[in-house]
Parts: C-alpha cells; structure tokens; sequence
C-alpha cells in the first residue's frame, strides 16, 4: 500500500523520512516506458556517430562497432549549418525580446489602466485564441509579400512579435499583485511606465520566464512560415534548413542524424538545465506549435 | 518611448486649453464649474491615451496576425485566384466544389479517422502516465526527463528521425521485428500503416502535453480527500476511481478539446514524414490546403478549405463546451 500512495505535498520529516522506500511496482511501467521515450533519441546520437557502413550494414545493428565523427564534419563542409542556427537565434531573440515588452506593456494595461474600448479590444484579442495558425497562412503569405517580407527573417519572427497568450498571461499574473505597492509608486511620483518597470515587472519574473520559455519553444521549433515564405538558403532558419538539407541527403543518415542533432541540441540541453520551468511552461500554456 | 509621447500629448492638451483657461496650472479656474468638467475631462483623455499607448503596440500586432487575415482568407475564398493574374469572383463554387472534391474528401477522412482514434488514446495514456508519475519514488526525476523530453524536439526533427527508425530497410523497429521473427512492415511506405504510424510518432512527440497538465492538476486534488478515503478503507483503485477520476474531469475536457484542435490541424508531422503520401494515403486537411495554395497555386480554392476548417473546428469546440458546461464539468 506505500508505495502507491500518491505524493504528499509536504514533506514527510522524521523518523519516517531517512527509512529506504520499498521497491515500487510503478517502475516495472515507468522504466521500460522511459527507455522507450528516449531510444530514438539515443539512436539520432548514436546513428550521427555511425559509418554509413555500418548503418547500411544487414542485420543491421543497434550499436555501431566504432564512432566516427565524419558526419559532423561532412556536415559543416556541405550545408551553412552555423549560420542557419545564427539565423534561428536571432528569430528566436527577437521574438522573445518583443513578446516580453509588448505583451507586458499590454497585460498592464488590460488588467490595471482603463480606457475608451478596453473590453472591445479585450474581447477581439480572446477571440483570436479560436482562429487556427495554419487557416492563415494564405493570407499570411500575400500579407508578407506586400509587405516585403518575403525571403527576410522577418517573415519567420513577425507571427512571433506578440501573442493573445502572453497578453492573458501577464494580465492574469499582474491581476494576482497587490494594487497597494503600485499605488505607493504613484504616490511616490512615478509615471505609469515607471511603475510598470520599476515596481510590476521585478515581481513578475515567473511570468516573465514563462513567457520566453513559451516564445522560445514556438519560434525555434517554427516550420510552417519560413517554409512558406523563405527560399533564400542563407535565410533559412535551422528548422527550414534541416528539411532541405533531408531532400538533398536522404541517403547519407549519418549527415542527416548530424544534422538533427545540431538542430534539436540546444532545446534538449535549455529543457534539461531548466526543466522545471519548460514544465511549468506547457502546462501553463496548453498551447503548442 | 511612450512616456515622451504620452507627455507631449499632455503638453499639447494643456497648451490647447490655455487659451481661455491660462491659469489652470494653478488650480484656481479648477475650482469653477466649468474648469472642473475640463479637467475631468483632460484627465479622461489622457488616462485614455496612456491605456492605448500600452495595449496598442501588442492588441495591433496581435489582431493584424489573425482577425486582418482571417476576413482576408474569406474574401480570397470566394475566388479563383492562381497569386498572378487578376482574381475572377466565384462566389460559393470553391465551397460546393470542395463538397464532390474525393481527394478533400479524402483528406477530411484521414483527419476525423486520425482525430478520433488519437485523442481518447493521448487521455487515457496521459491521465495514466500522470498518475504513475506522480510519487515520490527512485528515478522518478529520470522517468520525468525521459518523458517530456520528446516536447522540445521540433516536427522537422521528429518526422526526419521517424524516417529513419521505420526506415522499412535499415530502420530500428523492423530490426526488432527482425529479431522477435515478425514479418517486416512497410510503415510509411504502406498506405494502410502510414497514419498508424503517424500516430505513433505524434503521440511521442506530443503525449507529454497531457501527462503534464494532469499532473499539475493531480497536485491540486487536496490530500485531506485522499486521507479520507484512505480512513474508510478504499483501496488503491477505489480511491482513483471515486476522489481522483472525478477532480479529472475539467482537466480532461480541457485536454480533449485543446488536442482535438490540434490533431485535426495536423501537418508539418505529414510534411516531414510522407508529404502525403504514399498514393495520398496520409493527406491530412491542412496538408491538403498546403499543397493547393503553395504547389497548385489555387489559392481561392485551398482558403475555402481552410475556411471549413475553422468552421468544423469552431462549431466542434463549442459543441463540447456547451456539452461539458450541461454536464456540469467546470472546464472554462
């Protein structure tokens, strides 16, 4: 019966604390679930260390018989990898820089300013929530074209600029603040924006973090409007990059898988420094892609 | 920035005023009746424009990215249009067209066909995963990243290492076939497996959404209800199924919903594994919208199907939201 007690919120001290748990029969799930989960991953890394040999080798075999790095560097000679991952940092900074002052600034004023047309533009912004990305890319692509964003980074950080998500987020975390500090800054003679930096956003650093961990997650991981709206090879952004370089390298796995590696490592190794917080993220959001 | 613009505005505004009302920086002509309106009035407009000038930049973005093109997508879908020359008003033909279309039709089948037996699958795994990993037990942490791991891989990474792990030759599940002596499969090259397998692969990527919102919602459920449970004697599965199912339900309607939407909206999953294919066996709606605006160039055509889209998906989610609010499950 222990071992399937669910969690307690507080931690059990004393005497019953330093006891050693009994053997659980959850990992009789969890542990094959878990490598499971985590073999594709393990065979990305392994395969991007593999001849090309011995991955076309029959039987084929899960570990080769000895590393080699050639992939990584065939793939640094054949494809600008260093500068369409460049070019997916500056997107995603972008985003997350923009995402963090517009959507604050915007949060502010939907939860603490009143003004001729706030519960109008409120509501616009909830509805926007309802209309699907992918129903837009259409329009989306004519819009971009006049407005000259075609083949620019622009196109692949522009949808990221703000989102009705980070507006709620802010509002509903800034709603959660006690008035009676911000109104001891007004008093104190600061301006509206001086009360917002100074006194709001320093309290409002979890928010914060989830929404760059948000912004991050969507605009590294964006395919959709670079595919549509970027051609130019020294424009693409990583994500873009990897798929072209998959039409041109089908056969070559160990390239590909090098590729893929160099891709997705920078999320894997920000997910496992900061978990808790990407965790805290998803569940907060409930939106992806 | 927009505290300069604020404060000449303010400057403007007083200095409009000050043609009648010179004084009023001194507060003696406040205290007339019609001054007082004035600064009722001035102090109106500026708290007005200190509002805007905060909610603006983001409330603009914002609705210039989805409401602007959402109307744009409607006009373009009442027209034949190829991006190049003029577009001729059809009225509803891209509509009535799109009803005799097999291959839409095919692609709608694909989707619902995916929709329904993929998300009651992702909440019954996710609640279950929830449920095992919520305890305090060795590894658990371990078991935590290797779950959720797979959420920060990106559609283009996934579908390219699917490719490579249901590689019908060399890929590493055949091999396993191989070993237990299992007949080979063709996987994505079999137009009966393909959406199997895309499900398969979007459940990796996507199941850890789920297990994490019932997580979070599992630690909501207060121990005191638990203890009581355990005090009359429930058993392990008594208590799920009478305190925790039950606390559950919101949170899975919520999941529901939020994973309806985004199956049927699936596509760059399609894109990276099969662009559609084999013998358009995994044409899913958008990827159907796609391929008729960006390779065919029917733009009219494929923004009426993007059209239905919404229009499925909208009456779908208020559909299970009135069904959810009737059965009395607070979910919004």
């Amino acid at each position: 019966m222990a071992e399937t007690t669910p969690t307690s919120p507080l931690p059990r001290r004393g005497r019953t604390a330093r006891r050693k748990p009994r053997f659980s029969r959850w990992h009789l799930l969890l542990a094959p679930l878990s490598l499971l989960f985590m073999l594709p991953l393990l065979q990305m890394v392994l395969t991007s260390f593999t001849d090309n040999g011995d991955i076309n080798r029959f039987p084929p075999r899960f570990l080769p018989s000895s590393l080699h790095i050639g992939g990584y560097v065939r793939l640094f000679q054949d494809a600008p990898v260093l500068h369409w991952m460049l070019n997916s940092l500056i997107v995603s900074g972008v985003a997350i820089a923009s995402h963090l002052v517009l959507c604050s600034l915007g949060g502010y004023a939907y939860a603490r300013l009143s003004f001729r047309g706030r519960g109008v533009a409120f509501v616009a912004l909830l509805a926007t929530i309802m209309i699907p990305t992918q129903m837009l890319m259409i329009p989306t692509y004519f819009m971009f074209s006049k407005l000259g964003l075609i083949n620019t980074l622009g196109a692949a950080f522009v949808p990221f600029l703000a989102s009705a998500f980070g507006v709620f987020l802010m509002r509903q975390f800034f709603l959660s603040l006690p008035k009676e500090l911000e109104e001891a800054g007004r008093i104190d003679g600061l301006t509206t924006l001086g009360v917002l930096v100074r006194i709001v956003l320093p309290l409002a650093r979890p928010a914060l973090a989830t929404l760059a961990v948000f912004t991050l997650l969507n605009s590294w991981n964006d395919l959709l409007w670079p595919l549509i709206a970027i051609n130019d090879p020294s424009k693409f952004t990583i994500q873009l990059g990897l798929i072209n370089f998959q039409g041109a390298h089908h056969v070559d796995w160990q390239e590909l898988m090098a590729c893929n590696v160099v891709a997705t490592a920078p999320l894997i190794l920000a997910f496992l420094f900061a978990q808790r917080q990407f965790v805290q993220t998803m569940s907060m959001s409930g939106l992806k892609g | 920035m927009k505290n300069g613009l604020l404060i000449s505005d303010h400057d403007k505004a007083t200095r409009a005023g000050r043609g009648e009302r010179g004084q009023l920086a001194t507060g003696t002509v406040a205290s007339t009746d019609t001054g007082r309106t004035y600064t009722r009035r001035r102090r109106r407009m500026v708290a007005n424009l200190t509002g805007w000038s905060f909610a603006l930049p983001a409330t603009l973005v914002i609705l210039g990215l989805t409401l602007f093109p959402a109307g744009w997508a409607f006009l373009i879908s009442r027209e034949h249009w190829d991006g190049f020359t003029p577009p001729q008003q059809i009225g509803w033909a891209n509509y009535s067209n799109m009803v005799q279309d097999p291959d839409f039709r095919a692609a709608v089948d694909h989707t619902v066909m995916f929709t329904v037996l993929y998300v009651p699958v992702v909440l019954v795994l996710g609640m279950f995963i929830a449920v095992a990993l919520n305890r305090k037990i060795r590894f658990i942490a371990f078991y935590r990243t290797a779950l959720f791991v797979p959420m920060v891989v990106s559609a283009a990474a996934t579908g390219i290492l699917a490719n490579f792990v249901f590689d019908p030759q060399f890929g590493l599940v055949n091999n396993v076939l191989r070993v237990l002596d299992l007949p080979r499969q063709g996987f994505l090259t079999d137009p009966h497996e393909v959406m199997w397998v895309i499900a398969v692969i979007y459940l990796w990527s996507d199941l850890a959404f789920s297990v994490i919102v019932y997580l979070a919602a599992l630690q909501d459920i207060p121990q005191d209800c638990l203890e009581a449970a355990r005090m009359d004697g429930a058993n392990g599965w008594q208590q799920f199924r009478h305190v925790i199912l039950p606390s559950l339900a919101p949170v899975t309607v919520f999941v529901g919903i939020w994973e309806t939407i985004s199956v049927l909206q699936i596509f760059e999953l399609v894109l990276t594994t099969t662009h559609g294919g084999p013998l358009g066996a995994s044409q899913t709606v958008v990827y159907f919208i796609y391929n008729e605006a960006f390779n065919l160039s029917r733009y009219g055509y494929g923004s009426a199907a993007a059209y239905a889209l919404f229009a499925a998906t909208l009456l779908l989610t208020l559909g299970l939201v009135a069904y959810s609010r009737r059965s009395k499950i607070e979910a919004f």
